[in-house]
């Protein structure tokens, strides 16, 4: 296996990278402002990027900035993460058509279009980790989502290691960032000193290929060095955090936790935060028909488990309370989402936070919960200790 | 395969702006296929030619606010089979259910040169108080694609797919910036049902809760979220006393906010 580079560009190279993806026919998707915030989308050149752009976040805000320098990635997690691309909010699974005696079906989701060939620039690690669990939600087990891989499989991942933190986020305390360390092809490491470069860590042997074409110098110690320490100084600077561990044993102990009904007052059930929210994979499926009976479709849509149809069974929805609604996501979330697939399903990318409208902060609602539960342990483990005593 | 009858369709109107029926005329492209399927036996909005009841399936715009509204919608009731009510006055009493907030009289002393004449009821209130309703359309006014999929729905024996879930579903599935986060106008989303496929908030403007209601709404927690941000009682209850006015939570809201 040969060795995999790291190099330096200049900053003006990064435009040759893109225009070198579109080259090699990727539709690339990256950060670009647009009205009040910095969302994905189809770009053509360096230049959509957010230069010299960044947010302030806070729960239930999100204000976007000039910053003093031409930073191209000087801003956090947006509204939008890559599952757009990935799980589209709408697809369109089956057409069936029939006239009494003859009927077709299209199997529209298998059909690959030109568009889906993706280069996603600018992945952040908790989106990169968020992918990871999504790979597992959608690729692994038995029930594979084939539209789901087919566009996954042939994606290019640019990602970009954080060099400053968020208003919302907390990846380092949930350990999937801010460097990014498996899983892409390409990952950026953005300096401003008195000079502005970005270190390219190659990952793949298709991200060598691509960079052969883009004006580029191995990289000095010392520059990897200045970037490293931006990594790290940006993991310090985190404000919130949730601890992972223990997760399962502290919520499944807590399922009637007084802190559920406090939540629930404030909690809309409006699902904003499972909308943004990189990981969460929910769909309903809807079938419908034409006026004349002779043509049907069926279509996926994101769902959330904070709507009321979302558990509706025969007879009537299983959670009808917003107390109810709001545990089951964050118990999923950070409990049952270990059971599923080993991991939790936070990747402290702080988006359920800065869009909730009334401002919920899920590290907060967990840590309350948390105390009780390493209170009531602490309790209890005294208690044994007497016992075992007398 | 015997040719079966088609089913007789009526449109009633009561008290109400006749925007919801012009939904039905505004169908254009699948207006044929309505035709092709539906025998339109009783829409004076569109002609003057009407085929007697009962009928299989009727419309029913407007809300009920005078004593010959309350009489009439049970004839209508007699004489379908189902009944659908389409809009923001029939399923909630409509713009002109603010009156239900104080005292109609006053009102027609004021707009009236002679209130002696005028006949109507005290409050202005959704069809499905009076008569039992098969279904209700929501919307000021319903959206056209939503009344072909009720529409197509009943034609085809099936459930419509009409979602009570929140706006924030559809904003956000169309990739939509939220405004309440990004210090744009207040937004009745987060408590308002889908079905307009997020419009208001696509071009930078809240959510007026034209859908009313969506299933288990919150006001109270948005409400107080935004007083806690700045926002007075008088503008609050503006917010929830619009179109929806008399939509039960919609209308305990803004009533918590009235001096």
């Amino acid at each position: 296996m040969s060795t995999l580079m790291t190099y330096r560009i200049e900053h003006d190279a990064l435009n040759e990278l893109i225009q070198e993806l579109r080259k090699e026919k990727y539709n690339v998707i990256g950060p670009t402002p647009r009205g009040e915030a910095i969302v994905l989308d189809e770009i053509t050149s360096a230049l959509e990027l957010p230069i010299g752009k960044t947010d302030e976040q806070s729960p239930a805000q999100y204000h976007l900035k000039d910053r003093t320098d031409k930073a191209y990635f000087g801003f956090s997690a947006g509204p939008h993460s890559w599952k757009k691309y990935l799980f589209p909010p709408i697809l369109r699974l089956v057409t069936a058509s029939g006239n009494g005696s003859d009927l077709q079906i299209s199997d529209d989701a298998s059909k690959p279009n030109e568009e889906e060939k993706y280069a996603l620039f600018g992945v952040r690690a908790c989106d990169l980790s968020a992918i990871h669990i999504q790979d597992q939600v959608f690729g692994d087990g038995t029930y594979k989502d084939p539209a789901y891989l087919r566009v996954r499989n042939q994606a290019f991942i640019v990602a970009v290691n954080c060099t400053r933190a968020g208003g919302t986020c907390f990846c380092s305390s949930v350990r999937t960032g801010p460097r990014a360390r498996v899983g892409f092809d390409l990952a950026l490491s953005e300096v401003i000193d008195n000079e502005h470069y970005f270190i390219v860590e190659v990952g793949t042997e298709r991200g060598e290929k691509v960079m052969s074409s883009v004006s580029r110098r191995p990289a000095g110690d010392t520059e990897m060095e200045k970037a490293d320490r931006l990594i790290r100084a940006a993991a310090q600077l985190t404000g919130r955090s949730l601890e992972p561990d223990n997760t399962r044993e502290i919520l499944y102990q807590n399922t009637e936790h007084p802190r559920w009904d406090v939540v629930a007052a404030r909690c809309l059930s409006c699902a904003n935060c499972t909308m943004v929210c990189p990981t969460c994979f929910c769909a309903t499926v809807e079938d419908t028909t034409d006026l004349t009976g002779t043509e049907a479709q069926r279509t996926r849509k994101w769902d959330s488990c904070f709507t009321m149809d979302f558990s509706y069974i025969h007879g009537g929805s299983v959670r009808p309370s917003a107390r109810g609604r709001y545990r089951h996501w964050l118990t999923h979330k950070l409990a049952s989402w270990v059971d599923q697939f080993g991991t939790i399903g936070c990747v402290g990318c702080g988006r359920c936070i800065t869009w909730c409208p009334v401002g919920i902060d899920i590290t907060e609602e967990f840590r309350v919960i948390r105390e009780t539960y390493l209170m009531t342990s602490r309790v209890s483990s005294t208690k044994e200790a007497t016992h075992g005593n007398s | 395969m015997k040719k079966q009858r088609k089913p007789k369709l009526a449109v009633w109107k009561f008290s109400s702006c006749d925007g919801c029926q012009l939904s039905l005329l505004d169908c254009e492209d699948e207006l044929l296929a309505v035709a092709e399927n539906i025998e339109i036996a009783n829409f004076v909005e569109a002609s003057r030619n009407v085929v007697k009841g009962p009928y299989d399936l009727s419309l029913v715009e407007g809300s009920i606010t005078t004593p010959h509204d309350a009489e009439r919608i049970h004839q209508v009731r007699r004489s379908s089979k189902v009944l659908i009510t389409i809009g923001a006055c029939a399923t909630a009493g409509g713009i002109q259910a603010l009156r239900n907030f104080k005292d109609v009289r006053e009102f027609t002393s004021i707009v009236y040169a002679t209130p002696s004449y005028i006949e109507t009821l005290n409050k202005s209130t959704a069809i499905a108080d009076h008569v039992f309703v098969d279904f209700e359309l929501r919307g000021c006014p319903i959206s056209k694609q939503q009344l072909v999929e009720v529409l197509s729905a009943f034609l085809n024996g099936r459930k419509p797919a009409t979602p009570s879930y929140s706006v924030c579903l559809e904003c956000k599935r169309r990739g939509t910036v939220c405004g309440l986060v990004t210090n744009g106008p207040p937004c009745l989303g987060p408590v308002t049902q889908a079905g307009c496929n997020a419009l208001c908030p696509s071009y930078n403007r809240g959510c007026f809760g034209c859908f009313g209601p969506k299933e288990t709404p919150n006001t109270n927690s948005l409400a107080s979220y935004w007083k806690s941000l700045g926002t007075k009682d008088p503008e609050l209850l503006r917010l929830f006393r619009s179109y929806n006015a008399y939509a039960e939570s919609f209308r305990k809201e803004s009533e918590a906010h009235e001096k």
